[in-house]
């Protein structure tokens, strides 16, 4: 289990959470559960709804829809964001690939969390762009 | 040990040696788990380093009133199923003359029990229902051993060494906790906290703004002169999570009084350092997580409300990972290990099975009125998987489906204490004849490969609204479908029995309402 600090100076390492100050790296880490799943289990459930959004802050996931495997996660990237933010049911599973620790936001704080933490959502911002350029980048 | 009389130490059951499998603890989860395997025929020894029943109720809470309630002039019969929604206190069990003992404990001075009550509602039913444990035996290290008959455990314990194929360790989440920093030896514990009395006058600085601390200011108010509560994160009451997450309405009273400036200080900051002063006092160096700048107050006494952790012992070391604050096992829907098969859980340490806390709202594992379910169905999954007990599902009447149904969806206890945690299952037989399955952990049975199912659970949302949800398994998919909430929690309007007969239908074709 890692210690209070231990998940401060995980946060600290991250994009997402680069701009943050160390009293509030602090006050993200206290306000929030860390979890654990064990290689093989289901994380996110697609179109089941009341998901949350979660950071990885080890091991790898997978996201699987519809049974096949698009991609995986490793070590600082995030994932539920889309279904929080469009309040609909995930379009994919996310599946653990090897043991994982998310630090987990549930649902309904997310707006509170990233309004109150605008430079995370800039970060946020950043990455979904990243995403949707691969994305097109791969349509075409 | 030196405690227990002559005659009790004589009378010690289960001695040393080798048993099927091994229940450590003897509070409300140690109690329950064993009652319910015992009524399934599952062969077990019980051992508990305490004198009597009660776990941590024969200690805490501090101010000796519990958190949890129990109505004895609650709508249903005290000794039916339905009572136990409105009693968060008893022990479950099958014969209605041991359900729902707390009631009889009470003095009607508060819907709260007072701990003295809660200790012996829990030691009652043990004696009632005949839980046999060997009290007096405390577990001290554990290892791993193969024998002829595979793989199992060895628990040394103060009597000696027991062998066992599987262990279910229900030993609470109750060893005091303070997160290391620069001068926190300074601060007292909660679990150290002197009488009220001794600090009138005095400034109190509270470090941690959860049930505890909450629970402490209240206690002070009458006494000490200045109060300040601090944590990083902010404080967060239960009547605006919609849930048993945040500080419950019983201790918002210092939350008013720092709210309407009455003398409370509620600050969300992380404690730089604690420094003693030349004076005697205490100088807390405080930095803002809110945005403000950093603070410094000298006060006379710092008590730690960090929380409590699992005793684990070597546990850890043995492979079990552990996860959040209070560093309890991470647990399968089963609440089994995740990384060391044959270890179980139960109790208030059965809140490291998370589910899958939908909509941010974490099952009430952590209290006796989740935790007794969470045993009960641990008693029936060990029955089935390791001793081969199976008990017959009981058919289901095709044409009572949706009462079967607005039954479970307004009286169940299970699914309405363990929110879109626990559920409800009926499973479709070969013959397409329903099945009643029971209690299930929904986590596993959204997750089973079949056989088809509905599946019922009781859910919340983050704006308060209480509603059924029922999910129907197939081998393609799985769909969920919520009906209608009702603003006095009766599912069985019209409507909403339209709506089960139309979810029912998905998998039976038309099921009359």
């Amino acid at each position: 289990m890692p210690t209070q600090e231990e998940i401060v100076d995980a946060l600290a390492g991250m994009t997402l959470f680069s701009d943050l100050s160390a009293p509030e790296l602090q006050g993200v880490a206290h306000s929030f559960d860390e979890r654990y799943f064990p290689a093989g289990e289901r994380v996110i459930r697609q179109d089941l709804t009341g998901s949350a959004f979660y950071v990885i802050l080890d091991g790898e996931a997978q996201i699987v829809v519809d049974g096949s495997p698009r991609a995986t996660l490793g070590r600082g990237e995030f994932f539920g964001e889309v279904s929080v933010l469009l309040g609909e049911p995930p379009v994919a599973d996310v599946v653990a690939l090897r043991p994982l620790r998310c630090l987990v936001i549930p649902g309904p704080q997310v707006e509170g969390f990233l309004v109150a933490h605008p430079r995370v959502m800039f970060r946020m911002l950043q990455a979904q762009a990243r995403r949707l350029r691969n994305a097109n980048r791969w349509r075409s | 040990m030196a405690e227990l009389s002559a005659r009790r130490r004589k009378e010690r059951p289960f001695a040393p040696g080798t048993y099927p499998l091994v229940v450590v603890g003897s509070g409300p989860g140690g109690i329950q788990v064993s009652y319910a395997l015992s009524r399934l025929g599952v062969p077990h020894a019980v051992i508990s380093a305490d004198e009597g029943a009660g776990g941590m109720f024969r200690r805490w809470p501090l101010f000796q009133r519990l958190l949890s309630w129990t109505k004895p002039f609650a709508p249903p019969h005290r000794e039916s199923r339905a009572f136990e929604r409105y009693d968060w206190n008893s022990l479950v069990a099958e014969e209605p003359e041991y359900r729902s003992l707390m009631p009889e404990f009470m003095d009607g001075s508060s819907s709260f029990p007072s701990r003295p009550e809660m200790e012996r509602n829990v030691a009652a039913f043990a004696e009632r229902a005949g839980v046999a444990v060997r009290y007096g035996c405390r577990w001290t290290a554990t290892r791993r051993e193969s024998g002829p008959d595979g793989d199992g455990f060895v628990l040394e314990t103060t009597d000696g060494e027991y062998r066992c194929p599987a262990v279910v360790f229900a030993i609470g989440v109750a060893e005091p906790f303070v997160p290391p920093s620069p001068g926190s030896d300074l601060a007292v514990h909660y679990a150290g906290t002197r009488p009220a009395e001794t600090y009138a006058g005095r400034r109190v600085f509270i470090i941690g703004k959860q049930n505890s601390g909450f629970e402490l200011a209240s206690g002070l108010l009458p006494w000490a002169r200045q109060i300040i509560l601090a944590s990083p994160s902010p404080a967060k009451l239960s009547v605006n999570t919609k849930s048993l997450v945040g500080i419950r309405a019983r201790y918002v009273q210092p939350y008013e009084d720092h709210v309407l400036g009455g003398g409370v200080s509620v600050l969300d900051a992380a404690i730089e350092r604690l420094e003693r002063t030349p004076d005697g006092a205490i100088r807390a160096d405080l930095r803002r997580t809110d945005g403000g700048g950093d603070l410094g107050v000298e006060v006379d006494d710092v008590i730690a409300a960090t929380g409590f952790v699992a005793p684990l012992l070597d546990l850890p070391a043995l492979g079990v990972a552990t996860a959040g604050r209070s560093g309890v096992p991470a647990q399968t829907p089963w609440w089994e290990s995740a990384t060391v098969p044959g270890i179980y859980f139960a109790g208030t340490i059965s809140q490291g099975a998370t589910g899958l806390q939908k909509n941010g709202l974490p099952p009430n594992s952590g209290g006796v009125h989740g935790a007794r379910y969470n045993a009960r169905v641990l008693a029936g999954h060990v029955a089935r998987t390791r001793f081969g007990i199976e008990r017959p599902t009981a058919p289901i009447d095709p044409a009572a489906i949706v009462d079967r149904l607005v039954e479970e969806a307004t009286g169940s206890p299970e699914l309405w204490h363990q929110k879109a945690y626990l559920a409800w299952v009926a499973s479709m037989a070969d013959d397409g004849g329903w099945r009643d399955a029971g209690i299930q952990p929904l986590a596993h049975v959204l997750d089973a490969p079949g056989p088809d199912a509905l599946i019922l659970t009781i859910e919340a949302n983050a704006d308060g609204a209480i509603y059924p949800v029922v999910y129907l398994r197939t081998a393609r998919k799985t769909v969920e479908r919520a009906i209608e909430p009702d603003p006095f929690l009766d599912f069985g309007g019209p409507d909403q029995r339209r709506q089960f007969a139309e979810a029912a239908a998905g998998l039976s074709g038309a099921v009359r309402a």
